[in-house]
């Protein structure tokens, strides 16, 4: 079917923004990737999945400006032992990153590598997968365009975890990063990102875990008001391996994070959980869609938007249960605290089952600080803004505990007890 | 101490007015029961003195000190030093026992213009006053109140008002839903805060707690007034005679 032409030339206005790199490995998967973009089109208003988030900014063909945030705040994750990845405005930097080695893992950049590559096999190709029945037109416009990345083989286990941070500091600056991550059967790695990378940033990644390995991926999206983000995640799990993922959001005008998990293997696990904060104009959006097309899987999905000052929270989230995925064990809770009568949570649950012997829950809930509680507090002396933030720690810990490692949880508690302070001092 | 002149109280969302006109003082070092029948205006009269929402004050006046209270935050009135023991205390899921006993204890002191308590003397103090009421670590580690049973939210009450060092506590209520042991260990902590500088207000229907916590003044409480004003044997008379008794007499 033809698409109609107000997309066709969005489509194309934004095709022609951009050069498609040429030859090397990953060349075929770019120029099938392209076909696909302009048989789909770019996202528009009125298609199913952007109903709730206005794609223009992040389609059209020039980034708009963002400032850069200042903040005399340190980093997040600077206490945890790890390997340090920079991309600055969406360029490797050599000289703040560690030597891209370590026992048990291999590290290459898309830009660049050797030119026959093991990841041949699976870029673009989980994209691809993830494109139906659900189209993600900026995934597949970052197959065919994205500029670098990282190309991350893990074959035991990691010593320590990989440390991706983004830093943006040009104003108008428009990156398009392509992770890929084959975790081999029995390996484990623990991946972290942090930084908000650029005035317009997307970014695809795709995780191949085999059967038994494990993958955790912890993330930071701060810190810069005015930044927007496009993120996907494609995951593939085999037999008995581990997926987690979770995504702590701070500030910005427009994120829309997708993940994608397809459980191809029996026995896998995969939970996907977030949390937000968000003030004035910030509009946050989790897309998520979860496979199940093995037999006794778990999938939990665990999401929490704090909204304040007439800011927007938006969950798509999915569960489809295959007719062979028996046993399947699927969670979805999707819940806003609600601070003031201007802010929005708009959540889309949805399940789709065709196995018969499953359990399937989900619930959604909006809300305010429960009156009691904040008075008992004040009862004790906490001052209400004090109050209202412990409340609010305590709303998303729920989310936050999905993160295994402790060290991390407290990294990302921190990291909201900061950002709430500031605004309480502010 | 604390000194409550003609206090007169309205329902915000009714016009209902529960309490017509209070007047009694604690004065330091005492304690004060006050007794009554169900709907007396017991229970909004403590809610009033520490600044719930909900109710409109018509008339009168309390304050602590000399410090008028009603024009005070919650938060202010309990720096200021005043301790309310809820009848049910709140279950916060997420926020933990020793992260809100520190967060009260230090924003009391930061109020009052004293310097924050390092974690190490915090902890040293909570173990030892928690080690007097039976409370152990894993209910210090939980969550506020959460999965606590009625005797541990007591108990927990008492914690914080042993922490906190209030100059006026007001109990309401304390002993119910309490079986005679955790009553006991209640009450035990209660007399251990008894001191020269220190007033109680004890808010009760029965004079079993009394036993254990033993009054200096006893008033009687019935539709929004204080009736009568007695010393610890108007308590045995409430239990003896009932509430009905009294009212006919004040009649």
């Amino acid at each position: 079917m033809a698409l109609p032409q107000q997309k066709l030339d969005a489509t194309e206005a934004r095709i022609a923004a951009h050069q498609l790199p040429q030859g090397g490995w990953s060349a075929a998967a770019r120029t099938d990737a392209l076909a696909r973009l302009r048989a789909m089109g770019l996202p528009h208003p009125r298609d199913e999945y952007w109903k709730y988030t206005r794609p223009e900014t992040l389609t059209a063909p020039e980034a708009p400006a963002a400032a850069s945030f200042k903040a005399d705040e340190a980093p997040i994750f600077g206490d945890i032992d790890r390997l340090t990845i920079v991309f600055r405005d969406g360029v490797f930097d050599a000289e703040a990153s560690d030597a891209l080695e370590m026992e048990g893992v291999s590290i290459e950049r898309l830009d660049g590598g050797p030119d026959i590559h093991w990841a041949r096999d699976i870029y673009g190709t989980l994209e691809a997968n993830g494109q139906s029945p659900v189209e993600r037109p900026l995934a597949a416009l970052n197959t065919a365009f994205a500029t670098d990345g990282l190309l991350i083989h893990v074959t035991g286990k990691a010593a320590k975890p990989i440390s991706v941070v983004y830093v943006h500091e040009a104003e108008t600056s428009d990156a398009m990063l392509h992770h890929v991550v084959k975790v081999d059967a029995g390996a484990e790695l623990t991946l972290l990102e942090n930084g908000p990378a650029a005035a317009r940033f997307n970014k695809v990644m795709e995780v191949d875990v085999a059967d038994t390995g494990a993958f955790h991926h912890i993330r930071a999206q701060g810190r810069d008001h005015e930044r927007r983000a496009a993120t996907h995640i494609f995951a593939r799990l085999g037999q008995e391996s581990v997926f987690k993922t979770f995504t702590l959001t701070v500030n910005g005008v427009l994120t829309r994070n997708e993940c994608v998990i397809e459980l191809t293997g029996d026995d896998a696990v995969a939970h996907v959980a977030g949390a937000c904060l968000g003030d004035n104009d910030f509009h946050h959006d989790d897309t998520v869609f979860i496979t199940h097309d093995a037999v006794n899987c778990e999938s939990r999905q665990v999401f929490k938007k704090v909204l304040r000052n007439g800011a927007k929270g938006v969950f798509q989230g999915k569960i489809l249960v295959k007719p062979d995925a028996q046993k399947t064990d699927g969670y979805q809770i999707s819940q806003s605290l609600l601070l003031d009568d201007d802010s929005q949570f708009l959540a889309k649950p949805e399940l789709e089952i065709y196995a018969d012997d499953v359990a399937c829950s989900h619930g959604s809930t909006s809300g305010a600080i429960d009156d009691d509680s904040l008075f008992y507090l004040r009862a004790r002396g906490v001052p209400r803004g004090i109050a209202e933030d412990l409340m609010t720690i305590a709303f998303i810990a729920e989310a936050v505990q999905e993160i295994e490692d402790e060290r991390l949880q407290e990294e990302i508690v921190g990291r909201v007890e900061g950002w709430l302070t500031r605004r309480r001092d502010a | 101490m604390l000194q409550i002149k003609n206090l007169q109280v309205k329902l915000e969302e009714e016009d209902k007015q529960i309490l017509k006109g209070v007047d009694l003082e604690v004065p330091a070092g005492k304690v004060h029961a006050i007794m009554g029948p169900n709907g007396s205006g017991k229970s909004t009269l403590s809610y009033v003195l520490s600044g719930r929402d909900g109710y409109e004050v018509t008339g009168g006046e309390a304050t602590l000190e000399g410090e008028s209270l009603l024009d005070m935050e919650p938060e202010e009135r309990a720096a200021a030093g005043l301790f309310l023991a809820f009848q049910y205390p709140v279950e916060i899921p997420g926020v933990g026992n020793m992260t809100f006993l520190r967060t009260a204890v230090n924003s009391q002191r930061k109020a009052r213009g004293q310097e924050e308590m390092s974690s190490t003397d915090f902890l040293k103090l909570i173990r030892e006053k928690a080690k007097d009421l039976k409370i152990d670590a894993d209910m210090l580690k939980r969550p506020v109140n959460v999965g606590f049973s009625g005797g541990e939210k007591k108990r927990n009450e008492i914690l914080q008002m042993a922490v906190l060092e209030p100059k006026m506590c007001i109990l309401d209520e304390t002993d119910s839903g309490l079986d005679v042991d955790a009553m006991r260990l209640v009450a035990d902590g209660v007399n251990a805060l008894r001191s020269e500088g220190r007033g109680f207000l004890v808010i009760t229907h029965y004079q079993r707690l009394l036993d254990h916590i033993k009054p200096d003044v006893v008033h009687i409480m019935s539709n929004g007034r204080i009736i009568k004003t007695g010393g610890p044997e108007l308590a045995l008379e409430v239990e003896k005679e009932g509430y009905e008794h009294l009212k006919e007499e004040v009649a």
